[in-house]
């Protein structure tokens, strides 16, 4: 019943999660972040098995950081969803595959381009203007499709994201009540309000 | 002596080269630590030995019956438990004690299979102690909590079952985390676990204030575990509340109990 999204704009990604963590049928915490800041520009959404989360996103986290540490510069997304996508890949035949679903977005400061990339369990990756994961996805994409374009400004883009959580509120069963929606863009990651 | 020391002896400082992502301090690897069982260990078999739902002719049928909860209020923190024990449809006992202390100043609530959190405390116990002695400062208690949440993490699936609240006073004012055997960890300021936890929230969320007298804190605890185990048969025996009061480096815990 989780839900995450990603859009890409002009220069930036704006990315949302939806911010309950319930076990079966009670909800245990109402403001979980469920992304990580990998490096100053890159950031990932993180949903799926309890346990599984929190452990691959922190060991994807550390290595970016270790990275960026020994070599001096920053991963560039492609590079970080390429080895995010490498571990997941290796991990499915091993004794304990991680069940996650991630979003990868990123600023490229090299070439000044924003990056989503849309990574599931089996370790398939794909780069993507929006994205979307969660039962939620069957009713976002659509109006992504629709109203997406490549030159989105911030605020074309916040309006974006709350046509499709106001549609989620009114068809979607799960109350997902409250979204923590960041924007990744030169400056960095913060975190806004729409 | 020597072997005992070097087994200790690993710190941030000493680092090897290749690190593994379980290696390193507060990792608890099974590989290393247990000798093998000589049959196939249970997560590559089926999905989980006493899981019900993944495989009905399970061999271990583990019963989550208790309830209990904990929340921060102005003057500290509330604890409190239930004390029923049930195998089955069979009460073992109404006077098991869900409060381990970790040490004098870190509680944790049991529920799930008792033999699982009263070890993997007593473990937790014992790190936080290694902790201290290394670092001398006391342990955070988000990195208790961490330490908990990454030596069960590689036993996930094998069929650990352990819900547990870690709890104390440290740097940062007293804080609040749920453990699972599942490997999350979440932080907040209120919780409830076990098979009453859902008769415990009601009360306890409709009653719920930060600005609450201390006697009255204590009252809801009581009350929300009262009404938990009135609708819960799995949950009983007596109410036993700890409330955590730190003054300076100085831990003050009073606990009472009252009949049912």
């Amino acid at each position: 019943m989780e839900f995450l999204i990603g859009i890409t704009g002009k220069d930036f990604v704006l990315t949302a999660a939806d911010t309950s963590a319930a076990r079966s049928i009670t909800v245990m915490k109402s403001n979980e972040d469920k992304s990580c800041d990998l490096n100053k520009h890159n950031i990932m959404l993180y949903s799926g098995e309890s346990g599984d989360t929190v452990n691959f996103a922190e060991y994807i986290q550390r290595n970016v950081r270790l990275y960026g540490i020994r070599n001096g510069i920053e991963l560039t997304p492609k590079a970080a969803a390429t080895f995010t996508r490498k571990e997941l890949a290796t991990s499915l035949r091993s004794r304990h595959p991680y069940s996650v679903f991630l979003l990868i977005a990123g600023y490229d400061i090299t070439t000044s381009k924003p990056h989503l990339y849309w990574i599931d369990y089996l370790g398939s990756s794909a780069e993507v203007p929006f994205a979307a994961h969660g039962y939620g996805a069957y009713y976002c994409l659509s109006i992504l499709d629709r109203y997406h374009h490549p030159n989105l400004t911030l605020d074309e883009a916040k309006d974006l994201i709350k046509k499709c959580i106001n549609e989620l509120k009114s068809r979607f069963i799960v109350n997902l009540f409250d979204f923590k929606i960041k924007v990744t863009d030169q400056d960095g990651i913060r975190e806004i309000t729409i | 002596m020597d072997a005992f020391v070097n087994r200790f002896k690993e710190t941030p400082t000493f680092w090897a080269d290749e690190i593994s992502m379980l290696d390193g301090f507060g990792s608890y690897d099974a590989v290393k630590e247990f000798s093998q069982p000589v049959f196939e260990i249970p997560a590559v078999q089926n999905a989980n030995c006493t899981d019900e739902n993944s495989d009905s002719e399970c061999r271990i049928k583990i019963e989550h019956g208790t309830t209990t909860l904990a929340f921060k209020f102005q003057g500290g923190i509330i604890v409190a438990v239930d004390s029923r024990a049930s195998a089955g449809s069979y009460i073992a006992s109404q006077t098991v004690k869900k409060v381990l202390e970790i040490n004098p100043y870190l509680l944790g609530t049991m529920a799930g299979g008792a033999a699982d959190c009263q070890y993997w405390q007593r473990q937790l116990g014992r790190h936080c102690r290694l902790y201290e002695l290394r670092n001398k400062e006391r342990i955070s208690v988000a990195a208790a909590s961490k330490l908990l949440a990454n030596m069960v993490y590689p036993y996930k699936r094998m069929g650990i079952s352990m819900g547990t609240m870690v709890t104390g006073w440290d740097k940062t004012g007293p804080n609040l985390f749920y453990v699972d055997s599942d490997g999350s960890r979440y932080k907040n300021d209120v919780f409830s676990v076990g098979s009453g936890s859902t008769f415990a929230y009601g009360v306890l969320d409709s009653g719920l204030d930060y600005e609450l007298s201390t006697n009255d804190a204590i009252e809801l605890g009581r009350r929300s575990i009262y009404q938990a185990t009135y609708r819960d048969a799995a949950s009983g025996g007596s109410v036993r509340s700890w409330e955590f009061i730190g003054l300076y480096d100085v831990g003050k815990l009073h606990w009472e109990y009252c009949g049912l």
